[in-house]
């Protein structure tokens, strides 16, 4: 269940495991599977943790094997946002943070994607990244980047990948932009167009 | 052995601020703009005090957007080593002197959506040269600065005028204290804080910023060790082959110079890591007094910071 992220190249983002720590109050940003983590993470946490935090889920796939809506609601966290995407959630998460104090604890969990534009949204706000926990668990499905039309594409899951805007086939890289929030896609082919590799699934 | 070449300067004016505080004035000789610099930067001033050269940091107070002269404050320390009385009785309008380029080793982290300052007594000085950055550039930010009277409360109507209803400050013998968990628990997110004073103000605000959950990115603090005075003691240059004595009122950096060795330097105050240098044998006790090595790295006894720190023992041997 747990996820095994191969070691890579440094720009590859590591995550780590969530742990309760003292703070002001607990902002807790997750997707589908990792609503799991949430609840693995409620077995260790003190006595009126949940009177300071506020909970960000985004289920995709409502009565799907991910979807803990109801494990989450009984935890009595008395902010359980709901939402549909991660995009959709995102306003909603930008809101809380405009409206959080210093010594709010951020603690990211799920789906690559998630990790990423939930860190992205963190930074906009003027966190600095290395005070974010994060766990990974789910979907590996990345956003990427075009280094030639500049588009991005999401759920890439394949390695080569067509660019969603140019249509460039792209080697997808670990090369990671915190900023983008995605990694970056380099054509594949660009001497040979007819020179078509197979598309591998590399991102489930 | 300093990074940049230093720069020869004349000292353009003296200002008596306060019954403890002296403004130097620094330009350059054809008056032209010095080095550019960054709020937080400090440079390192030279000293000839009789025989020996000293070089200390001090913080640059005027404003980045100027540079056809550097300004600096200096408290008068009658318990220091001497540099801060040399300033003060030796040095006059007119006279030559040499400073180091600016280096800036507290500087805004300019990603930030709010900058909280803290100052305590004469570590208001980064500051006044942050703030006037910060009115030219715009974004949020607010000041707090805390002395202990009215009096030493240098550069309080100057800054008023600059920053109004920014500057938040507090009187010590008027009863005024800084709240400062109830200024770390209220900051909105993405704030940076940083904190310019005496050890234990930082220290403090150190130790609240973490009990409040801030993370240490978000932490900024300067804090110059004063290389301590101390007990004369020996020590041995491995890559040199030359036995140093330093004496009461030196450091070990110094006294390597008064020697004739090139050693590298930059802050000369325990909080840049420049001049780190590996202890090859040991026996007796390093005294460490500088911010840069870790606490494992002070217990290792292999590391040494020979700007601020001392030794007290029968053999200290170093690879410079």
């Amino acid at each position: 269940m747990s996820s095994e992220i191969p070691p890579s190249i440094k720009s590859r983002p590591v995550y780590g495991t969530l742990s309760p720590v003292e703070a002001n109050a607990h902002l807790i940003i997750a997707d589908d599977a990792g609503g799991s983590v949430i609840l693995e993470l409620a077995k260790q946490v003190p006595d009126g943790f949940w009177d300071k935090a506020e909970i960000h889920y985004t289920n995709t796939n409502p009565g799907g094997e991910q979807d803990h809506t109801e494990a989450l609601e009984a935890l009595g966290c008395p902010r359980l946002f709901i939402a549909p995407t991660i995009h959709s959630a995102l306003p909603r998460l930008r809101r809380s943070l405009e409206r959080s104090k210093m010594g709010t604890q951020l603690y990211l969990t799920g789906s690559e994607q998630l990790l990423s534009l939930a860190m992205k949204t963190g930074m906009e706000a003027g966190l600095d990244y290395a005070g974010m926990q994060t766990q990974h668990r789910g979907s590996l499905a990345r956003r990427m980047q075009c280094v030639h039309c500049k588009g991005f594409t999401e759920d890439v899951t394949t390695n080569p990948a067509n660019c969603s805007h140019c249509e460039l086939l792209l080697l997808v890289r670990d090369h990671y932009s915190r900023r983008f929030a995605a990694f970056q896609g380099v054509n594949i082919n660009a001497e040979d167009p007819t020179d078509i590799p197979e598309k591998v699934e590399e991102f489930l | 052995m300093s990074v940049n070449p230093m720069l020869d300067v004349i000292v353009t004016d003296v200002v008596e601020v306060n019954s403890l505080i002296k403004r130097f004035h620094f330009k350059l000789p054809d008056g032209s703009p010095l080095p550019a610099f960054s709020g937080g930067a400090h440079v390192v001033i030279e000293m000839q005090d009789g025989e020996q050269i000293r070089r200390t940091p001090y913080s640059l107070m005027s404003s980045p957007l100027d540079t056809s002269d550097y300004q600096i404050s200096i408290r008068r320390d009658d318990e220091g080593r001497g540099g801060s009385l040399y300033m003060h009785r030796e040095v006059s309008k007119g006279m030559k002197m040499r400073l180091s380029p600016p280096t800036n080793l507290f500087a805004l982290d300019n990603r930030s959506g709010k900058q909280l300052m803290i100052a305590g007594g004469i570590g208001i000085t980064p500051f006044l040269a942050q703030t006037a950055q910060m009115i030219a550039r715009g974004g949020a930010f607010e000041l707090h600065y805390g002395v202990r009277s009215r009096e030493l409360g240098s550069y309080i109507d100057e800054l008023g005028a600059r920053i109004g209803h920014r500057l938040h400050c507090y009187i010590g013998d008027e009863g005024q204290k800084i709240d400062f968990d109830g200024l770390l628990s209220s900051q909105p997110a993405g704030t940076h804080v940083y904190v310019c004073g005496p050890e234990p103000m930082i220290n403090h605000v150190l130790e609240r910023a973490k009990a409040n959950g801030w993370p240490d990115s978000h932490v900024h603090y300067e804090h110059f060790a004063k290389a301590p005075a101390g007990q004369p003691f020996t020590f041995e240059l491995k890559a040199s082959g030359k036995t140093i004595e330093v004496g009461e009122n030196q450091s070990m950096l110094e006294a390597m110079e008064a020697a004739g060795i090139d050693a590298p330097y930059l802050c000369r105050g325990g909080a840049c890591g420049h001049c780190e240098s590996d202890v090859i044998e040991v026996d007796g006790e390093v005294q460490h007094e500088d911010h840069w090595l870790d606490d494992d790295e002070k217990a290792s006894g292999k590391k040494i910071m020979p700007c601020v720190s001392r030794f007290c023992g029968k053999r200290l041997v170093i690879d410079r």
